[in-house]
């Protein structure tokens, strides 16, 4: 978030979420994730902007923030393969599934290819849990996950 | 010929298995021969392992087939699927499926069964009946017929819901909002997600009745992000109700006004537990608020609030438009009602059951569950999510009513049911529930805050010492440490999640000792 354009579509992006929900009762998440929509993330240089258009501190912005798992900092791949670690997935060997993807995409959990394809997190329960293991990627849902699958996909996405 | 009515789910958990690739090629196979095909995209009748499930109407009533694979679709429309004709993947009438028929289905009636996007398919199945029945109603006997009808908190703390609506009634204050608590976080659990996606209509009556029974006039639904194509169905349905008068000003011609909004959460289980889900929906940290004040005194924007779950909400029609005796009628003990259970995990057929309480878990497991989907023995069940505790097999005869399992150190919570087969390692699910504790605490109590990361570290250093013979005196003060750590945050924490982390520990430490001090 450097250039000119960039902090251009950032303003325009948070006065945009700002204009729709500011005069709701209780907007800071509905802000945040019209912005996460847009952006792919909550950039740094969006808190104090939001923080002004709300009238509350870049401290209250930023506990938000950083409170849900679900607000990033940073864009993340362009494909984010969130992989369930819950119970009911545990019990259909999700381990083994979570270290295939590991292995395949040469990533740990959090973390992103080093083309910025894939990142890959783990997350608690997508409520599919009788057709464990499941994940879910940009948004679609996947269940009776098996590793072949998983690399079936990652030679859709590109991964090498 | 006439256009021919196809059922395939847009239910989450059968597209996650290729309701949408079935739902095309059934699209092309039909044009191909130059039939026309409406396709309906319904909710889930929840027998996941039959999932994708294609009904078609045929003059002999809904034929079901599955699972189907869209690859297969050529090979059934050839032999005749459209006009129900016989293929292996044949079900027949799933009205007639013995795992529905011996289900006692009264919230989850419509389920799998209506267009989830359509007010009159709701309608033409008893639908809004109950809201009629609460217009012609003072509020006070609402509320009585709720209390008459002995229905308990179903998100899991089993609240007596006539008591909290009771309370918000009698509030004396203008604005009051009903919050419905759908951020079904614990693992295990879809029935919030299958009646949002599959009858949205029976949630949006019920906060309605709600709404005109304590006299609020909005209502909200705090829905969890991991949950977008609930989002979507109840977006399109809210629309629609109000289209139809029966959301908004003066509805149904009532002089009554209510409203709902859908609020998306971010990723935080602890936003189940109800003040954080407050905080959460006024744009803060999910943070828990010490009680008192009670939501239903001081709750969302310090007003009186009714906060149920989901389902709890949804089963409201039934109470007003069945009355309640009609549905106390079902039940055991202080039990009263039918409960969603829901099966996962490892198991042959997971998916929904709604049954009376009172079902014991070995029917549950092996009649509906077939025993486990790796053909392996049933070791354990978790039953209330992941601060529910671990069952083993010799204790599978305890019914699932709120008391029984109380007895027995258990809990129902929202009534997920997670089955493990022998390879499950206690020591690590109990590890988990710690993990699972630290990662997602709020951080306000310090029994949660820190008694969940230290008990990680003890169970790491227990499960280390399984293979150390030597260790053995120093495992027996591990254990007796973590035991105690679970009496810390049992009494000391603020919320649920701190609080009831001990549960799974303590039950993986009672009922599967062996697998903290094995030598490997």
């Amino acid at each position: 978030m450097n250039t000119a354009g960039e902090t251009e579509k950032l303003q325009r992006c948070v006065s945009g979420a700002l204009a729709r929900y500011a005069r709701e009762p209780g907007p800071l998440l509905e802000i945040l994730h019209a912005v996460q929509d847009e952006l792919g993330c909550v950039p740094a240089a969006a808190v104090p902007l939001i923080a002004d258009g709300l009238n509350i501190s870049r401290a209250e912005v930023h506990g938000v923030v950083s409170f849900y798992h679900h607000f990033r900092e940073r864009a993340p791949g362009r494909y984010v393969v969130q992989l369930c670690r819950a119970e009911a997935c545990q019990s259909m060997n999700a381990h083994a599934l979570e270290e295939f993807a590991r292995g395949r995409l040469r990533i740990d959990l959090g973390e992103t290819t080093a083309d910025g394809r894939v990142t890959l997190e783990g997350v608690y329960c997508l409520g599919n849990c009788a057709c464990a293991p499941s994940m879910m990627v940009n948004g679609e849902l996947h269940g009776r996950v098996t590793p072949e699958r998983i690399g079936e996909l990652a030679r859709e996405w590109g991964v090498p | 010929m006439s256009t021919v009515t196809l059922y395939v789910p847009g239910d989450a958990s059968a597209v996650s298995v290729g309701a949408d690739g079935v739902a095309r090629a059934l699209e092309a196979e039909a044009a191909k021969r130059g039939r026309a095909v409406r396709i309906v995209r319904n909710g889930s009748r929840g027998l996941y392992w039959l999932e994708p499930l294609v009904e078609v109407v045929t003059p002999v009533g809904r034929i079901a087939y599955g699972p189907v694979h869209a690859n297969q679709v050529p090979k059934l429309v050839e032999g005749g699927l459209l006009d129900g004709g016989p293929h292996e993947l044949r079900l027949g009438d799933m009205g007639a499926h013995p795992w529905l028929t011996s289900q006692q289905r009264l919230t989850g009636e419509r389920l799998g069964i209506v267009d989830p996007a359509s007010v009159d398919d709701y309608l033409a199945h008893g639908g809004y009946r109950g809201l009629e029945a609460a217009l012609a109603m003072a509020p006070a006997d609402i509320v009585r017929a709720i209390s008459e009808s002995g229905l308990r908190g179903r998100g899991g703390a089993a609240f007596p819901t006539g008591i909290k609506w009771q309370t918000v009634l009698d509030q004396p204050v203008a604005r009051k909002f009903i919050a419905c608590n759908a951020d079904e976080g614990d693992s295990g659990t879809f029935s919030d997600r299958m009646l949002m996606e599959g009858d949205p209509f029976a949630l949006i009556e019920g906060m309605t009745i709600a709404g005109i029974a304590v006299g609020a006039t909005q209502g909200y639904i705090y829905l969890r992000v991991e949950y977008p194509h609930a989002a979507r169905a109840l977006l399109r349905a809210l629309k629609g109700a109000r289209e139809r008068g029966y959301l908004g000003a003066n509805l149904r011609g009532s002089a009554k006004d209510f409203d709902i909004a859908v609020r998306l959460g971010a990723g935080a289980y602890i936003c189940g537990e109800e003040t954080s889900m407050l905080e959460s929906l006024e744009g803060r940290r999910g943070e828990v608020r010490v009680r008192p004040p009670l939501p239903a005194i001081k709750g969302l924007f310090g007003q009186p609030t009714v906060v149920n779950n989901v389902v709890t909400l949804a089963t409201v029609p039934v109470v007003l438009a069945r009355g309640a005796p009609f549905y106390k009628e079902f039940g055991m003990g202080r039990s009263r009602g039918t409960i969603p259970l829901q099966l996962a995990g490892n198991v042959r057929r997971g998916g929904l059951v709604e049954r009376a309480f009172g079902v014991t878990v070995k029917e549950l497991v092996h009649d509906y569950g077939g025993g486990s989907a790796t053909g392996r023995p049933v070791r354990a069940v978790q039953i209330g999510g992941p601060l529910g505790a671990y069952l083993p097999a010799s204790e599978f005869d305890t019914p699932l009513d709120y008391e029984a399992l109380a007895a027995k150190n258990a809990l129902l919570g929202h009534g997920g049911v997670v089955v493990f087969d022998d390879r499950v390692d206690m020591a690590r699910m109990a590890r988990y529930a710690l993990e699972f504790c630290a990662v997602e605490s709020c951080g306000k109590c310090t029994p949660c805050r820190i008694g969940s990361t230290r008990g990680v570290e003890l169970v790491d250093r227990i499960i280390a010492g399984r293979s150390n013979p030597l260790r053995n005196g120093a495992q027996t003060a591990d254990l007796a440490l973590l035991d105690e750590l679970c009496d810390t945050m049992f009494n000391g924490s603020l919320c649920g999640l701190g609080g009831m982390t001990p549960f799974p520990v303590r039950s993986a430490l009672k009922h599967f000792r062996e697998d903290f001090q094995r030598v490997q």
